[in-house]
């Protein structure tokens, strides 16, 4: 375990960290980002480059961004009147320690045969577009169905209706 | 001396045996009839009952005349027509009809004199309202004597025997309204029954003793020598064989319906009953079932007795009768009720027939039932025309005078009380002497004969003071008597003629009927008349009938006591006189022990009826109800509970549950995310073990 | 050599805890912030983790060059935006009606 190791991931785990407790909205949308740059440089990390550069460009250069626009649109900027947490925060906090614990547990205890190190593969963009086009293609297809109903669905849903709205 | 009558048994070919049966189908089927006629159908009903027995008569006759001529060319006849009745496994039950001398004699007698009492009974009872019903009972009593008569299984007997108690029940609590007809009823019944238990008691011994009912069944009846010879090789108690107690068993049976002493209460109370019932029940018929009846089974009770000797069931058959022979004549003389004397006097000469059935044998005894049928029936008749004349009245005291008002009725009765008191040439002489005459040569003990010759006197005394208060002397009623109608008279008219030349069958100058009964040939011989023996016994008992005559004669003569003075025995001897009045206190020594013991059972019965068992049995209805009522609290609490529970926790537990569902995204999720830890802790537990 | 090693982890044990403590942390904030953009957030994060995981097992798994292990994270990371998009909306559309995005508010949906 190197010590880019640790660092990337204290990083990534001080941005999730900070997006789950700021108490401004905006703040926590632009932590996020931290913590998906964090995890690209992981990807980086574990040679798969495809991985981290999509990870940049779609989660940091579209869904972030999105979630910017959501937070903006529903005037959460403001800070809430009644706290930000809810009132059973502490259940909520247990059970994700719950979660923790038994992950953790499984991946500690593990009688695994998995070798500490192995080999870095080496794998080509050209592999992965032949592996998309051959191996992966119904599974291409139907995520690109996926996309353009979710593009319809989310238009129709944000889409203000005559009348209705104030 | 006892007669072995050695019969050569035959299966009944002749068509006469094969018709046997109907003698008393024929009454029966009428009696049927009749009883679904309307009440006011009094003539239909009359002319049924006296068709049907006429019919029953001829039958009797030829059956009578086939017997007659079969004895007359030698051989013996007994035909027998046995059918079995009952199957039950490997044994089975027979009856059967028997065709011999015996029976054909007594099927004629009844026959005969029952039809006479029928005709009569058409004139006696046609002003009753209840004619109809009265047709019915006669018929089917008629019906059932014969059947008692005909019968070769005693068995079939003692069918014929109930339903004759039965039909003698009815008749007489004929008047039921009258409740010393019901009484009366009543007390008959019980009494019979009293002996009848023994007669049962007695056929089933003697079914188990020699495994048939029968009485001649081709050698293996229960009459017959082989039976018989396995009865006696049996010992019961107190040195008798089981032969002999049989022999008892059933001549209790035969006590009870012929009034012997002690069961010989109900006969005077049964004179509650219609004159023709009580002329052809209590005098010539019925009663005379019980001697028949031993007759019937002479040779069980005979049996094992060596040649001069006799058997200790003869012995007491005998002592019973001789005794009851006086012991009615006794309380005879006090009764001033004309048919309660005539009552007494018919007890009186069943005992003789049983003294003479004990000491003389079939014959003797049979021959006395014969001619006693007759001129019973006759006076019983006679007393019914006086009765009828006198408007109704029945105490003798209150008549007199009569032979001039009713001369049909006055000689009729006297042919019929001179037979009776056994004055020579009439028929009740010739029957009494050959009683006297067996008696007089019994080894066990002149005793007895005795008793019967005293028994002779007093019947001649009361006799005699009967016909004087009746018929001499002057009118002491209120109304004046007339003479009956011809239907009523005829009969009786018949029978004095009968009452008259019977006897001429059975002297001992031409005794037919004893050889008739006997199987053997009859010379006649007039010197019979003069054995020193025959003339010794005759002439005592002339003598000692005159003598009572006379003396009742010179006692009552043509005198006339008012109804409200004391008899002048009464006078003489008060206290005596007041004992055979209250008839010896015998049905007062009744009440004091067996019914008052019999009423103390009854109400320990019915307490322990009403208490115990009733209580045992309220007690189980209320454990039921208590029973129940817990099952309806289970059910209400427990089983409706629980489940009315078991409901309300369901729901109240859905509705705890319903609060999960919040509405709340982040609740859900947590469930979720909890479920999920859960899940994936027992997936690896399990997967590590 | 870092403090890990102490325990004896391996390389790909480390990636899987780090993965599992980002999926905590996204699930503790779905489960306690109000917002529901900031739910939305958290599951996000927790769908990052679950593709760290993904590409941890390809890196040190058996057969790197079948690229199953990234084919998934890359269609994960697809379905991923499509969702977010989708929610996001729903979000906006749900907050035009009801005017707040405070979840505890949010329970016309409760049996």
């Amino acid at each position: 375990m190197t010590i880019v190791f640790y660092l990337i991931a204290a990083i990534t785990v001080a941005g999730a960290l900070a997006a789950m407790l700021l108490k401004n909205t905006v703040h926590c949308a632009l932590a996020l980002t931290v913590a998906f740059a964090g995890l690209a440089i992981q990807f980086l990390e574990l040679d798969a480059q495809f991985a981290g550069f999509a990870q940049i460009l779609v989660y940091i250069g579209a869904v972030a961004i999105l979630i910017v626009f959501a937070i903006l649109l529903t005037r959460g900027s403001e800070t809430p009147k009644d706290g930000v947490f809810s009132k059973s925060w502490l259940a909520g906090l247990v059970i994700a320690a719950l979660v923790f614990a038994v992950l953790g547990w499984a991946v500690l205890n593990s009688t695994s045969v998995l070798p500490g190190e192995t080999a870095k593969p080496a794998v080509s963009v050209l592999q992965i577009g032949n592996a998309l086009i051959g191996r992966y293609v119904l599974p291409l297809e139907i995520v690109a169905v996926l996309l353009t109903s979710a593009l319809i669905g989310a238009v129709i849903v944000a889409r203000q209706e005559k009348g209705s709205a104030k | 001396m006892q007669e072995t009558i050695s019969f050569t048994p035959q299966v009944g070919t002749s068509g006469i045996a094969q018709m046997l049966c109907l003698i008393p189908a024929v009454p029966v089927v009428a009696s049927g009839v009749i009883a679904l006629l309307k009440q006011p159908m009094r003539k239909t009903a009359a002319t049924l009952a006296v068709g049907s027995l006429s019919f029953s008569l001829l039958l009797s006759l030829f059956a009578f005349a086939h017997v007659v001529s079969g004895w007359s060319h030698g051989h013996a006849v007994r035909e027998v027509v046995n059918f079995t009745w009952i199957h039950v496994g490997a044994t089975n039950v027979d009856l059967g009809c028997v065709l011999d001398p015996l029976s054909a004699v007594m099927l004629v007698m009844v026959c005969f004199v029952g039809l006479l009492i029928f005709i009569y009974s058409t004139g006696y009872m046609v002003h009753d309202e209840n004619c109809t019903r009265f047709f019915c009972f006669m018929s089917l009593f008629a019906g059932a004597m014969l059947g008692v008569v005909i019968a070769n299984s005693l068995l079939l007997l003692f069918m014929g025997w109930e339903l004759v108690g039965l039909t003698s029940y009815l008749l007489i609590g004929f008047w039921y309204q009258k409740p010393s007809a019901a009484a009366a009823a009543k007390k008959a019944f019980l009494t019979t029954r009293v002996g009848d238990v023994f007669f049962l008691l007695g056929m089933v011994w003697l079914a188990s003793g020699t495994g048939t009912l029968l009485f001649y069944n081709n050698g293996g009846g229960s009459m017959e020598a082989g039976a018989l010879a396995s009865l006696l090789g049996q010992h019961a108690c107190w040195g008798l064989t089981a032969a002999g107690a049989i022999g008892l068993l059933i001549f209790a049976g035969a006590a009870g319906k012929s009034g012997q002493f002690p069961l010989h209460v109900w006969l005077p109370d049964a004179m509650e009953g219609p004159t023709p019932v009580s002329a052809l029940i209590h005098a010539a018929t019925m009663v005379a079932a019980g001697v028949y009846l031993i007759a019937r089974v002479y040779p069980l009770m005979a049996a094992g007795s060596l040649l001069g000797g006799t058997t200790t069931a003869l012995t007491v058959v005998t002592w019973v009768g001789a005794f009851t022979a006086v012991f009615a004549a006794l309380i005879a003389v006090a009764q001033d009720d004309i048919k309660r004397i005539l009552a007494y006097s018919t007890v009186s000469q069943l005992g003789y027939m049983m003294a003479g059935l004990g000491m003389g044998g079939v014959a003797v005894g049979m021959f006395h039932l014969i001619t006693h049928a007759f001129f019973k029936a006759l006076l019983f008749m006679g007393a019914g025309s006086v009765i009828h004349g006198c408007h109704d009245e029945q105490n003798i005291r209150k008549m007199g005078g009569l032979k001039a008002d009713m001369p049909l009725t006055f000689v009729t009765y006297a042919a019929g009380m001179l037979a009776l008191c056994g004055v020579p040439i009439f028929a009740g002489f010739w029957s009494k002497d050959g009683i006297l005459e067996a008696g007089s040569h019994w080894s066990v003990s002149k005793g007895p004969v005795a008793l019967l010759i005293f028994g002779a006197l007093l019947t001649a005394f009361y006799m005699t003071r009967q016909v004087a208060y009746v018929f001499f002397g002057h009118w002491r009623g209120h109304k004046p008597a007339h003479e009956s109608s011809a239907v009523m008279t005829i009969p009786l008219v018949i029978l004095a003629i009968f009452a008259c030349v019977l006897g001429l069958f059975g002297t001992p100058a031409w005794p037919w009927f004893q050889s008739f009964l006997g199987g053997r040939a009859t010379p006649v011989e007039f010197r019979a008349l003069l054995e020193p023996n025959v003339l010794l016994v005759s002439g005592v008992s002339v003598f000692v009938v005159l003598l009572g005559i006379v003396l009742a004669w010179w006692l009552y003569g043509d005198k006339s006591p008012k109804p409200d003075q004391p008899d002048v025995l009464q006078k003489a001897v008060p206290m005596p006189w007041a004992w055979l009045r209250n008839r010896l206190y015998v049905d007062e020594f009744y009440g004091v022990t067996f019914i008052a013991f019999y009423a103390w059972w009854a109400r320990i019965a019915d307490w322990l009826d009403r208490r115990v068992w009733g209580g045992a049995v309220s007690g189980v209805a209320v454990a039921f109800r208590g029973w129940a009522q817990v099952n309806r609290l289970l059910d209400t609490h427990v089983v409706d509970g629980t489940f009315d529970k078991g409901c309300e926790e369901l729901s109240t537990g859905g509705g705890l549950l319903s609060r999960i569902q919040n509405g709340q995204i982040q609740a859900y999720l947590r469930w979720l995310a909890l479920a999920v830890v859960v899940l994936a802790a027992i997936l690896i537990w399990s997967s590590r073990a | 050599m870092g403090p890990l090693t102490l325990v004896q982890v391996t390389p790909l044990q480390g990636y899987l805890l780090l993965a599992a403590v980002l999926f905590a942390i996204g699930l503790a904030g779905a489960l306690t912030r109000r917002n529901a953009i900031l739910v939305l957030i958290g599951i996000e994060l927790m769908l990052n983790a679950a593709n760290l995981n993904l590409i941890a097992f390809w890196r040190y798994g058996p057969h790197p060059e079948a690229l199953t292990g990234m084919m998934f994270a890359i269609f994960s990371i697809a379905v991923a935006a499509a969702e977010a998009a989708v929610g996001l909306g729903l979000v906006i559309h749900i907050y035009r009606f009801t005017h707040t995005t405070d979840l505890d508010q949010i329970n016309r949906m409760k049996g």
